[in-house]
């Protein structure tokens, strides 16, 4: 089963954030990720979540969350036509010299930034496609990683594609 | 826009919806609302308990298509309204239940009767809403009869916090109200009807399922008319019954689980199905793998999320039953010069009501269910309405009582929530006073709620009960004989309450006939003395409802009947094979 990313505008107000995933929670489907922001509209905060789940699941997703009454608009977004980001704080473990090293080549290789330098560890910031951001924990793992946040996936379509 | 406190707009905002009756049973939370009701000519129905109060709501408004409305006080007095919001948003009623809250200081305290009712109801209401300062109430209550109203209709909740009742404001009353998200479009698509019609006129097997949803749009007629156009066979679910007429030739009764032969057979060999309103529930369709997989399924339904949830569809019609059952039926009599002969197609019908009759269980002492249920119909008027409870009482009487028309007869269906049957006939006696309303109940099921009787006695609600009393959960029963080799638990009830004793230390009338004719007899004159009765009839314990297909079959694993003292089957979990099965071939 592919990850699907599914975006959609909500009233901007308390209760919708815990409706949105409990309709998740009851139905049965996981959230892989998912994020929460405001828009140009204050009455209005968009939602991007993305799933694991089987075309029969995906549409009824699709359909509960616009039956939903808080719920305005929803789509499922294409991957080909769609940037998506994710963005990771990583704090790792710098004591060994060699570590530190290894960790400022990684981060620069996947173009991020240094964001702290304490003597034991150092917070990073790495921007980029979910995978990407898979990848370089992977990779940076070995060196010892102390504590990660990531913000789950945000998405816009490109050109006059709108929600 | 005028001052004045929460409590004073909620009820003029119930005026306004045109609300005359409403449930409750009330609380401290609710006493400023108590005060508003005292000099207002709202009725308020005095529920024993917030259960029995939602129940009757629902009843309430099944039976007269308009809003419901319960209400109940903080903390308690709201769980105790969640089964009656999640049994009626279900089967799709429109109810409003408001519920009594904390003052806002205090939310989020653990105060005293404090309970998180919005969070408790996300996933049982249709929508909920906590009021936050009492200029919002005539909003919030505007907006929930909207939304319990429209599109598929269902339960709304409306949580007050006690200082919005207390305190004063300006309040302006909203004539109506928009939700953005909320979009409604009872309009078919034309080019959807097309595809649709394009399919049942070249249909040779067509047979049509009618759900709920036909009579909630009030569209039997239309129902009629495009089954009499295609001659198809209308197949109903237990929320359907009554959308065609019971006598009708095109009828063949319930589908599913407990359906009749010919409507599982008829639905077996369809080559289109038309699915007018219906949720294709495991009860409805039974082993989804097995429900006919070569059909052309066409389903229509005001909720787009019906559509594919259970059943593969070949096509939809998004939108309100009856204009789409219109679209369709001209859009046919347009493509068909004559009226189809469905002559084969139709025999088949009459083939399978022979071949599948289920055969009288054997007389004993007891008086037989189904014949009990039989003379009801036959001591009834044309024209009463019936509620039953859940469980062999319910199958009982969704087979074996004809109905003759949209809204005469109720049931829990999506949820099956025992208790149901005798509150919601106490709602729908509200409704429709001039008619006699009976509650076809289990002695299990009645137990559950006969505190109401209460109700029907001090309000003036008279309502008959017929007890089917086989003292003991008889569906549940059933299944232990039928399946968990005849191993009784939890299941035998014994012979308490004497259900005459009950009735009469309420003040209503209880009788115990003995024979056909008495019960007969005893029905009448509840109907003459149109005061509330408690009818008991001692059936067999023993007694199982057939047809049935057993959970986890296909729709054509029909059992008529069982022939033997002992369990059965061979394919049941921990079942002995000893017992004759009859399966209709």
């Amino acid at each position: 089963m592919n990850e699907t990313t599914i975006a959609f505008l909500v009233e901007n107000k308390p209760g919708v954030l815990f409706n949105v995933s409990n309709m998740f929670r009851r139905r049965g489907y996981n959230i892989d990720s998912i994020s929460v922001g405001a828009i140009e509209n204050p009455e209005l905060a968009r939602m991007t979540v993305t799933v694991k789940a089987d075309r029969r699941a995906l549409n009824q997703i699709v359909e509960q969350l616009s039956k939903m009454v808080d719920v305005v608009n929803v789509k499922r977004l294409d991957p080909m036509r769609t940037i998506m980001r994710e963005m990771l704080l990583i704090k790792v473990n710098t004591n060994d010299p060699m570590a530190r090293e290894e960790v400022l080549y990684h981060v620069n290789a996947y173009h991020g930034l240094i964001l702290n330098i304490e003597p034991e560890s150092l917070i990073a910031e790495v921007t980029g496609e979910p995978g990407v951001i898979d990848e370089f924990i992977v990779k940076i793992s070995p060196v010892g990683i102390e504590e990660i946040s990531r913000t789950g996936v945000t998405a816009l379509e490109k050109g006059h594609l709108k929600l | 826009m005028v001052e004045m406190t929460g409590a004073k707009a909620f009820v003029k905002s119930l005026e306004r919806e045109g609300v005359e009756t409403m449930f409750g049973v009330t609380g401290g939370a609710l006493l400023p609302i108590c005060d508003e009701l005292y000099s207002s000519d709202l009725r308020f129905v005095m529920a024993r308990h917030e259960q029995g109060a939602s129940h009757m709501a629902d009843g309430y408004a099944r039976a007269s298509g308009r809003v419901g409305v319960c209400m109940a006080t903080s903390g308690p007095g709201a769980t105790n309204l969640v089964t009656g919001i999640a049994t009626a948003n279900i089967d799709s009623a429109p109810m409003v239940a408001f519920t009594g809250q904390v003052p806002q200081s205090m939310i989020g305290t653990d105060a005293f009767q404090e309970v998180d009712i919005i969070g408790i109801t996300a996933s049982a209401a249709k929508y909920n809403i906590q009021v936050r300062s009492p200029s919002e109430i005539p909003h919030a209550v505007k907006s929930a009869f909207y939304i319990a109203s429209t599109g598929r209709q269902g339960a709304v909740l409306v949580d007050l916090p006690k200082d919005c009742l207390v305190d004063s404001e300006e309040m302006v009353f909203p004539d109506t109200v928009h939700f953005r998200g909320y979009n409604l479009n009872p309009h078919p698509n034309p080019s959807e009807m097309d595809w649709a019609a394009t399919l049942l006129a070249k249909a040779r097997r067509p047979v049509i399922l009618a759900g709920g949803g036909v009579i909630a749009a009030d569209a039997s007629e239309n129902l009629i008319q495009l089954a009499s156009l295609i001659m198809a066979p209308v197949a109903t679910t237990l929320m359907g019954k009554g959308s065609i007429p019971n006598d009708h030739p095109l009828c063949s009764g319930l589908c599913g689980m407990h359906g009749t032969g010919a409507s599982n057979m008829l639905m077996s060999e369809a080559d289109v199905i038309l699915v007018v309103g219906a949720r294709m529930s495991d009860r409805t369709t039974a082993k989804l793998d097995e429900f006919n997989p070569e059909a052309k399924v066409v389903h229509i339904d005001i909720d787009r999320s019906e559509i594919d949830k259970n059943v593969e569809t070949v096509t939809r019609v998004i939108g309100d039953a009856k204009l789409a059952l219109q679209g369709i039926t001209e859009r046919l009599s347009r493509a068909l010069q004559t009226s189809s002969k469905n002559e084969e197609w139709l025999k088949r019908m009459e083939l399978f009501r022979k071949q599948y009759e289920v055969p009288e269980y054997p007389a004993n002492p007891h008086l037989r269910a189904t014949q009990v249920v039989k003379a009801l119909r036959g001591a009834l008027p044309r024209d009463a309405l019936v509620t039953t409870e859940v469980g062999q009482n319910q199958m009982w009487a969704a087979l074996y009582f004809d109905v003759y028309g949209p809204r005469t007869f109720f049931s829990s269906g999506g949820l099956g929530t025992m208790g149901w049957g005798f509150p919601a006939a106490i709602g729908v006696k509200a409704a429709r006073p001039e008619v006699p309303v009976v509650d076809i109940a289990g002695d299990g099921s009645f137990g559950m709620t006969e505190n109401n009787l209460a109700t029907c006695v001090e309000d003036d609600l008279p309502v008959i009960v017929v007890v089917l009393n086989n003292r003991i959960l008889g569906m549940v029963a059933q299944w232990q004989r039928l399946f968990y080799g005849h191993r009784y638990k939890a299941v035998e009830l014994g012979t308490t309450p004497d259900f005459v004793k009950l009735a009469e230390a309420y003040g209503a009338v209880g009788v115990r006939p003995t024979t056909i004719p008495n019960f007969e007899e005893a029905v009448k004159q509840a109907v003459k003395d149109n005061v509330t009765t408690v009818i008991d009839v001692s059936i067999d314990p023993e007694e199982n409802v057939f047809p049935m297909v057993p959970a986890g079959r296909g729709l054509t694993d029909i059992i008529l009947e069982v022939r033997s003292e002992e369990s059965t089957p061979p394919t049941a979990p921990g079942g002995r094979e000893k017992t004759e099965i009859t399966v209709g071939d």
